[in-house]
């Protein structure tokens, strides 16, 4: 590219063309008509949305408030309610795509309303928001929330490091987003499979956006995994030994370690994938000693491993909710705290079983599909673990506990369909078919969804200090696991037909009918995903009536639930001493929660960073500069990239001081209004009368 | 001298340095970890250059390329490099004066550029002799390793004068120190990544 041409073209490759709708304008044949509605349509809801958004925070003059409250903010729980919220709005757009993709094969015999390139768009995009933009924000934002609480910890280990994370992920989402309005993302899957993806068979924007929208996220996740894992490591409350660490913070620890080892394949992937695209080099071209299976291969060293960092902070949420809703101490804690570990080794092993197909030797087959059967071991011991604490429990059913039992009944099945598929002869038979998508599905939707938006419900009132509406929870709930049922069950069956993946059209004639009922499950999930929505601002309109600032509505196990809801900035007045395993049950039974203390102390906090919200701004016009070859963006974002990191490395007077009097106010508040809060038995606990105050119990008996 | 059980990772302080001592220990395990990840991010590029030795598709090989002599060299700047740095950690942790400190940083980093001009000098010489990256896989591997150790080198030069610029600023404070400790693991770890790159790009190369 010569100095002149890139004069010429200050805007690089962006052009009027970019626009979804210039096609259509330009050559108006039904097809493209179609297929540019709808993608204009899309475009607009991005555009739309981010023009009512910025109206309303001006209409009501939020601006100083998110700004200085929210986006600056180096507090672990702000973080991670900003996570999760990233996580919905990810969701809501990749389930339109969810129905899109199934109204399409549901009337794909023989043709359909989208044009291949559209479709293979749309479950690119589905595959990676889901993945990168839902999945990953969702857990990160719960850990974030919840794992310093559970520990006794005033913040994560290296709070403003915690908001630049954030800021690159919500840069990779936004690169995401930005996609349905300037040309178009890349149609090679979500593990973008070179040569596809290289520029001669793609000489798009499209693999340019997947690449940059994932090398930003995942610099996001290796941020993240260091700060949880050196959060747990070394700031444990006094006596929170090891082996009296709450499940959930387990797991987090064993995502963190995975999040380490694991996003650097993929950073090596996709940086070789630019290499090749952007500098002619060779990595996994067709010619001149390219290897595509270099990608396979670092693809998958990143995408197994992947897998187990989305479950296993599903598994510690249902450890907890299981627990709390059976009244009863966890089943073999030692066991889980075994069997997560275990899977978390296991998961570097198997990586291979993902491309059984692609030309390995039978033996090296052999030892990966025996290797990925093995997971299924300490998955079974899990199963087992909770069905156990259930046993003779003083039994809830919130919404969080019918979401676990979901899961447990449903995931079984996608991890038997994942034994199948871990024999290499099966998996000859199925690969690339449906039946493929339908298992990844069960384990993905089952596992991880379900656990994340038990985890919202279970832990909403800690973060926002009222409960969630349990009938449209209970509503949403069931539509979620029916939907998902309808939704995937008939594709196991499609598969077993030899229905490929990715088909955007069939001359098949009896796919008709079971496509049909996948609709159906599709536009049930959909309804979940409403009644959500309705819930919560249901929830919210009724929230003074739920109060639970007395901090315990569940009668709950672990020290987050030992402090107000929501919770002081500084999370504890004075670090709490742990003597047990279940720290607050503990405190409950020998009488010692709820103390006013003789001495309180100034507490240092970490000062508010534009870090986060700046790291944001210049990822993405970096990764924009970079995806249209606008080269002065580029080299400038790349600039205020360096003097930002080199000015923060100037800065000084980083910290602040909270004082002993508002520590001794703001505790001496909440400890009066425990005192002025009936405690509840649990048969109340889902009314207006559960003001956050247990009554104690005896471990499980049934009152 | 008493010895005191190791707090971190790299050159403990010791506890002479009161409340700076007790800074580092969840900083540098943080930055241990991080240099975890990064030896990850490298093993994962020799991966690919491991496999793709062979891939030289009719183009120059390693014996075409490689030039011992300066590949020696280089070596030597950098292991000289990591031993001044090794002298700065000690004069942090004796508390000797700080412009003797600065001295060996700036030792440091004198060894530490004159480590990149060589390599560009090499990699000056093997575009002559038309080894570019998009010759050849290999090509294109080799250029993935060695280039990011030395963008590794280079951003740790760039590192290093900031430092000397905040000890100028602000005199040898608590963030300046754990700056220098940081500075000190991620510049020894790039001598082990060389060690690594010397014995399986080089060495391995030429026979």
């Amino acid at each position: 590219m010569s100095l002149p041409y890139v004069l010429a073209h200050p805007l690089g490759r962006l052009s009027l063309e970019s626009l979804p709708f210039w096609q259509m304008l330009q050559d108006p044949s039904e097809a493209n008509v179609i297929n540019g509605v709808i993608a204009t349509g899309a475009a607009s809801m991005v555009v739309i949305g981010a023009i009512v958004t910025f109206a309303l925070i001006t209409r009501y003059r939020k601006w100083g408030v998110l700004w200085s409250h929210w986006l600056t903010s180096p507090d672990h729980k702000k973080i991670g309610i900003m996570y999760v919220v990233l996580a919905f709005v990810m969701l809501a757009r990749a389930l339109i795509e969810a129905l899109l993709m199934r109204t399409q094969q549901a009337f794909g015999l023989g043709g359909g309303f989208l044009s291949p390139d559209h479709f293979a768009q749309l479950f690119s995009t589905h595959g990676t928001i889901m993945i990168f933009f839902m999945a990953m924000p969702f857990l990160t934002g719960m850990i974030n929330y919840v794992m310093p609480l559970q520990i006794g910890a005033r913040d994560v280990a290296f709070p403003v490091l915690n908001s630049i994370s954030l800021g690159l992920t919500v840069a990779g989402a936004a690169l995401v987003m930005i996609s349905l309005c300037l040309g178009t993302f890349s149609t090679g899957g979500w593990f973008g499979y070179p040569p596809y993806t290289e520029a001669s068979f793609s000489p798009g924007v499209g693999p340019d956006y997947w690449i940059w929208a994932l090398t930003l996220a995942s610099l996001g996740s290796t941020f993240t995994g260091i700060n949880f894992a050196v959060t747990i490591y070394k700031h444990r409350a006094p006596g929170m030994t090891f082996m009296r660490m709450p499940l959930f913070t387990w797991t987090a620890l064993c995502t963190s370690i995975l999040m380490i080892f694991a996003m650097p394949p993929l950073t090596v992937a996709t940086a070789q994938l630019a290499l090749d695209r952007y500098l002619a080099f060779h990595f996994f071209t067709n010619a001149l000693g390219g290897n595509m299976m270099h990608f396979a291969n670092l693809f998958w060293l990143f995408g197994h491993p992947e897998v187990y960092i989305l479950i296993l902070p599903a598994f510690g949420v249902y450890s907890e909710v299981v627990s709390t809703f059976s009244g009863k101490v966890l089943f073999g804690y030692r066991a889980l705290v075994m069997a997560t570990m275990a899977i978390a080794i296991l998961s570097f092993t198997v990586w291979l079983h993902h491309f059984f197909t692609m030309g390995q030797s039978a033996n090296i087959n052999a030892v990966f599909g025996i290797a990925s059967m093995l997971i299924g071991i300490p998955t079974g011991v899990k199963i087992y673990d909770w069905m156990l604490t259930m046993f003779r429990g003083r039994i809830r059913f919130t919404v969080p506990m019918i979401y676990s039992i979901g899961f447990m009944l449903l995931f079984v099945l996608g991890g038997i369909s994942g034994i199948l598929l871990a024999d290499p002869g099966i998996d000859y038979q199925v690969h690339n078919s449906v039946f493929l998508v339908a298992h990844f599905h069960n384990v993905a939707v089952p596992g991880v969804l379900f656990g994340m938006i038990a985890a919202y419900h279970f832990w909403f009132p800690k973060a926002f200090g009222f409960r969630l509406n349990e009938r449209w929870g209970k509503i949403s709930a069931l539509c979620w696991i029916i939907g998902f049922m309808l939704a995937f069950f008939p594709l196991y069956g499609l598969g077993l037909m030899g229905m490929p993946r990715r088909t955007v059209a069939y001359s098949e004639p009896t796919y008709v009918p079971l496509e049909m009922v996948a609709l159906l499950g599709a536009v049930l999930v959909i309804v979940a995903l409403i009644a959500l929505v309705v819930q919560l601002w249901v929830s919210i309109r009724q929230r003074h009536a739920n109060r639970v600032f007395a901090g315990d509505p569940w009668d709950g196990r672990s020290l987050e639930w030992s402090i107000s809801a929501p919770p002081p900035e500084y999370n504890f007045a004075m670090l709490p001493r742990v003597t047990g395993r279940d720290a607050f049950t503990v405190a409950k039974e020998n009488r010692s929660a709820y103390q006013r203390l003789d001495t309180y102390e100034d507490i240092e906090m970490p000062k508010n960073s534009a870090m986060g919200p700046v790291i944001a701004a210049i990822g993405f016009s970096l990764a924009f500069g970079l995806v249209w070859h606008i080269w002065w963006m580029v080299i400038l974002s790349f600039m205020a990239a360096v003097v930002t990191m080199i000015g923060r490395g100037f800065a000084r007077d980083t910290t602040r001081i909270v004082s002993a009097q508002q520590v001794r106010k703001e505790h001496h508040r909440w400890i009066d209004a425990v005192a002025s809060v009936t405690a509840i038995s649990r048969a109340d606990e889902r009314t207006p009368a559960n003001g956050g105050l247990a009554q104690h119990e005896t471990e499980g008996v049934v009152p | 001298m008493s010895r005191e059980a190791a707090k971190y990772p790299g050159l403990n302080l010791s506890s002479a340095h009161g409340k700076d001592h007790e800074a580092a220990e969840s900083l540098m395990f943080g930055f241990w970890v991080f240099l975890m990840s990064d030896a990850i991010l490298f093993g994962m590029v020799f991966a690919t250059y491991v496999t793709s030795v062979h891939a030289t598709a009719g183009g120059p090989g390693p014996y075409q390329l490689y030039d011992i002599k300066s590949i020696f060299v280089e070596t030597l700047l950098l292991l000289a490099s990591s031993f001044t740095f090794g002298m700065a950690s000690l004069t942090l942790k004796y508390k000797h004066s700080t412009p003797r400190l600065v001295g060996w940083l700036a030792a440091t980093l004198i060894l530490g550029v004159a480590f990149l001009c060589f390599e560009l000098h090499d990699f000056s010489t093997m575009f002559a002799k038309g080894g570019v990256p998009s010759r050849s896989g290999f090509l294109s591997a080799f250029f993935d390793l060695v280039p990011l150790h030395g963008l590794h080198v280079t951003g740790g030069c760039v590192w290093l004068i900031c430092l000397v610029g905040q000890i100028a600023r602000y005199g040898l404070d608590t963030k300046t120190k754990l700056g220098i400790m940081r500075l000190a693991l991620f510049w020894h770890f790039l001598d082990i990544v060389w060690i690594a790159i010397f014995s399986v790009v080089y060495l391995a190369g030429l026979t």
